[in-house]
């Protein structure tokens, strides 16, 4: 890493913030799925962000992994779903749904906020070119 | 140097706001990453040492957090972009000064 541009910094702050999305987006997707076994049952994903420093104190961020939560899926007793097991239990998705609408609305507000910080460098920058013209 | 006497500090000026709106941009990127310190220029100090011809390093300073937060993040954003805002808003002007000490230069070699 040796030297970020503005569209090196907001441009890969605006990736990581799409995974982020992604992420958010499967977990929805999931949530309210159930499974026959509680290693089977469905984990909300989460990226882990990361700082990553050039040689002249910018930075940008990248997705270091992605994890996932460390909650629970919730048994349900329910022996005429199919995929119950031989007790009549499935477990159902460990997502919070509420949690991930609040951080889909953040990371919507995130990304606007790269974008709108990389149209402004852009202008500056065209403006540059023009210079005494 | 010949580009001080031309465009006087504007010059030197335009580079500074260019190099703080990179920082400005690396602090918005990184408001969701856990235990970033945010960091700012000090412009003031910043185009002194300059003009003294030292290294601008010794104006950038860790932002001071209005209220902190649980993971040590502290990009605030209302104050990251009224300083981008602020910030852009400088370097247009320093632009404009420049280009019309361009184009009384341009005419004067052009005798007009």
């Amino acid at each position: 890493m040796s030297n970020f541009s503005v569209f090196d910094i907001s441009g890969r702050a605006m990736s990581a913030q799409l995974v982020r999305l992604n992420t958010t987006a499967s977990n929805l997707a999931n949530a309210g799925t159930v499974a026959g076994s509680e290693a089977g049952a469905f984990r909300s994903l989460k990226p882990v962000f990361r700082t990553v420093m050039d040689d002249h104190g910018r930075a940008t961020v990248q997705i270091d992994q992605v994890t996932t939560s460390k909650m629970a899926p919730s048994k349900r007793h329910d022996p005429s779903n199919p995929l119950a097991d031989a007790d009549g239990n499935v477990w159902e998705a460990a997502v919070d749904s509420a949690a991930e609408l609040v951080e889909m609305v953040e990371t919507a507000r995130q990304y606007q906020n790269n974008v709108q910080v990389l149209e402004t460098a852009k202008g500056l920058i065209n403006e540059t070119l023009r210079m005494g013209q | 140097m010949a580009s001080e006497k031309l465009f006087g500090l504007h010059a030197t000026a335009l580079q500074l706001r260019s190099q703080r709106m990179m920082m400005l941009a690396s602090n918005i990127a990184n408001a969701a990453t856990p235990n970033y310190k945010a960091r700012d220029i000090d412009f003031a100090k910043a185009l002194d040492l300059a003009q003294q011809g030292a290294s601008t390093e010794g104006a950038i300073s860790y932002r001071v957090p209005v209220q902190a937060s649980l993971d040590g993040n502290t990009v605030e954003m209302a104050t990251e972009q009224t300083a981008y805002a602020e910030n852009a808003l400088a370097y247009r002007s320093s632009l404009a000064f420049l280009s019309g000490r361009i184009n009384t230069l341009s005419r004067a070699l052009k005798g007009e």
